[in-house]
């Protein structure tokens, strides 16, 4: 009964009703797309970095004076219970020559088998011998290929692969790197050494143990490396792009605040308007709880269609922003990103509530007698 | 002051005034809006208010349908002294026990004649079936035909819309209709339509009391009492 007074109480200003679940309807997308546009580039930026989550990375201990590790800490390392595989990674950096250009870049030396581990070619095959792999956007920029040769510190490297790009990575910046074998980069360089040594767990859950059993082993008497685990680095992100998720939010709840307000304002309006119908509904026998049901649940009514509409168009809103930032949607229909479109709708339905409550309180408030005389 | 009552039959009192004031502050001045107005009114009675706008006549109708409250005195209804409820049971009174007719109808726009007088039912939690039910039985007390029943008050006449209002306060069967100027805004024929249908539902038991400045209706009443700056002059029944 109060719901059909509410609803035909609604439809008395359509016009006025359709503007405030406008403005609901706006904010639900705003609050839904941009959390899912946080949440997309979250996915995104995760999926990059793809199973790096069981990696340690193995640095020397700068502050301390150590440049370099050694087949020493390599074998300790090795050892370590629980690593599964271990990488160890040269590395300097050289001006390369290729026909008329040259330009300057990163030198991996690392073995074929353990670049398996780490990298994906896009053609070619990894290197071997006086072969060498360079980098997607290295190959890109100046136009190499497979076969061609480059010249790096005086001897000459055929490229026998080129790696698909990477983007962002913590290990190893492949993108504009050459990588040649641990042989051929000791005795181009004359250094055994090595610039970092990545080491793989068996699962993700043994990261931070083997990350101390290896300080605990190589740290004993002096600071002599530094480990980083990516299981960190991937925790930090991930509270990082939570953040961001709720940030974007926060810009679209300000939308919603607004709608709030205009739900405010039309019930209010509608309040004073129908002061004298509470007053006869008061006369009649509806109680102050009567009146401010009806009021709430005009407002609630407002939520809940501007919100359930809002979330629909949420959709189109979300792969819209994820079209438009990130070029593609397939996050969109991620559970976790479909929970924000929830959240909006959430959010709109609980705006027409609060919304109403004011006017609500102040229409169950009004004495009888008074409403009844105002014309 | 008169006393009105006293010289009946004994009957059942179904609403009692006694000295009830009600003042209004006026910056320094105090008006008394009613003053020391002591009445009863018997089941089935069917008593007219009359008296000039500003007499007090409304301020007392108001006490009577429990909407207002004395500032000294007390009322009855049913032997029960409303003077120091609170809202919800006084609440719980004009949906129970009295029936509002308004002089401009006061029907609720949105809903249809058969909803508005379902509305004081449903207010009282009345199962949907069971208010549907009565409201068309109501309909036909009131004579307004069936066809009526689904037309909103903008659709229907003055005198369809008062019917209506009438049924309407009849909804939860109460002992008292407290009816406000109800050919107020009326036509003379349509007016008398409206008050023999009133003066039908008191023979059929029903208290009701008018209150009204047009001197015509009170030809309809068994009692009639006359107000002037808030003190029963005269009882002219």
């Amino acid at each position: 009964m109060f719901l059909k007074l509410a609803r035909r109480n609604l439809s008395r200003h359509r016009f006025r009703s359709i503007l405030a679940i406008v403005g609901i309807i706006i904010g639900v997308i705003a609050i839904s797309s941009l959390g899912i546009l946080g949440n997309s580039i979250k996915l995104s930026v995760t999926d990059s970095f793809g199973d790096i989550g069981n990696e340690i990375i193995v640095y020397p201990d700068y502050e301390s004076g150590w440049s370099n590790l050694t087949k020493k800490e390599f074998n300790a390392i090795r050892k370590t219970t629980g690593v599964d595989v271990t990488i160890p990674v040269s590395q300097s950096s050289s001006q390369i020559q290729f026909g008329k250009d040259s330009t300057f870049t990163t030198v991996y030396g690392v073995d074929a088998i353990d670049m398996k581990a780490l990298l994906e070619l896009s053609s070619g095959q990894f290197q071997s011998g006086s072969r060498c792999v360079i980098g997607g956007v290295l190959a890109d920029s100046f136009d190499l290929k497979h076969g061609d040769t480059v010249n790096l510190e005086g001897s000459s490297f055929k490229i026998s692969g080129i790696l698909k790009k990477q983007g962002m990575r913590f290990d190893i910046s492949a993108d504009r790197a050459i990588f040649i074998t641990p042989k051929s980069y000791s005795s181009l360089y004359e250094n055994e050494d090595y610039a970092m040594i990545i080491v793989k767990t068996q699962g993700v859950e043994e990261v931070e143990a083997v990350k101390e059993r290896i300080e605990a082993n190589l740290n004993k008497r002096k600071d002599r490396v530094m480990v980083f685990g990516m299981d960190m680095i991937l925790e930090s992100l991930d509270e990082f792009f939570g953040m961001l998720s709720k940030f974007l939010m926060g810009i679209g709840a300000i939308s919603l605040i607004v709608a709030g307000v205009s739900i405010l304002n039309v019930m209010l309006i509608s309040t004073v308007e129908r002061t004298k119908e509470i007053g006869v509904m008061r006369a009649i026998g509806s109680s102050r709880r009567d009146i401010l049901i009806l009021f709430i649940l005009e407002a609630t009514i407002l939520g809940v269609i501007g919100g359930l509409i809002g979330g629909v168009l949420s959709f189109g809103g979300g792969y819209l922003v994820n079209i438009i930032i990130l070029k593609k949607a397939s996050y969109l229909f991620a559970p976790s990103s479909i929970v924000y479109i929830f959240i909006g709708v959430l959010f709109g339905v609980v705006t027409g509530v609060l919304g109403g409550l004011y006017p609500a309180w102040k229409a169950s408030r009004m004495l009888p007698l008074t409403a009844l005389k105002t014309e | 002051m008169e006393e009105i009552g006293m010289r009946q039959v004994a009957g059942e009192v179904t609403l009692r005034l006694e000295d009830v004031t009600k003042i209004y502050e006026m910056g320094d001045e105090k008006i008394y809006a009613l003053d020391r107005v002591t009445l009863n009114v018997e089941k089935g009675d069917f008593l007219t208010v009359m008296g000039p706008s500003g007499s007090g006549k409304s301020t007392l109708l108001n006490m009577i349908g429990c909407l207002d409250l004395p500032d000294e005195g007390s009322v009855y209804i049913d032997e029960d002294d409303v003077t120091n409820l609170e809202d919800n049971e006084l609440t719980k009174i004009r949906r129970d026990k009295i029936g509002f007719v308004f002089q401009q109808f006061n029907l609720i726009p949105t809903l249809t004649a058969l909803e508005n007088i379902e509305l004081p039912m449903l207010i009282k939690r009345i199962p949907q079936d069971q208010c549907t039910k009565s409201a068309k039985n109501i309909l036909s007390t009131v004579n307004l035909p069936e066809k009526f029943a689904s037309h909103l008050p903008s659709e229907l006449s003055s005198g369809q819309q008062q019917r209506v209002a009438i049924g309407r306060s009849l909804a939860n069967d109460p002992s008292i209709i407290l009816a406000d100027e109800p050919t107020g805004n009326l036509d003379t024929k349509t007016g008398e339509g409206i008050m023999k249908l009133l003066k039908g539902l008191n023979e059929e038991g029903k208290t009701i009391i008018v209150v009204t400045h047009d001197p015509r209706l009170s030809s309809y009443s068994n009692k009639t009492v006359r107000i002037v700056d808030g003190r029963i002059e005269e009882d002219v029944s």
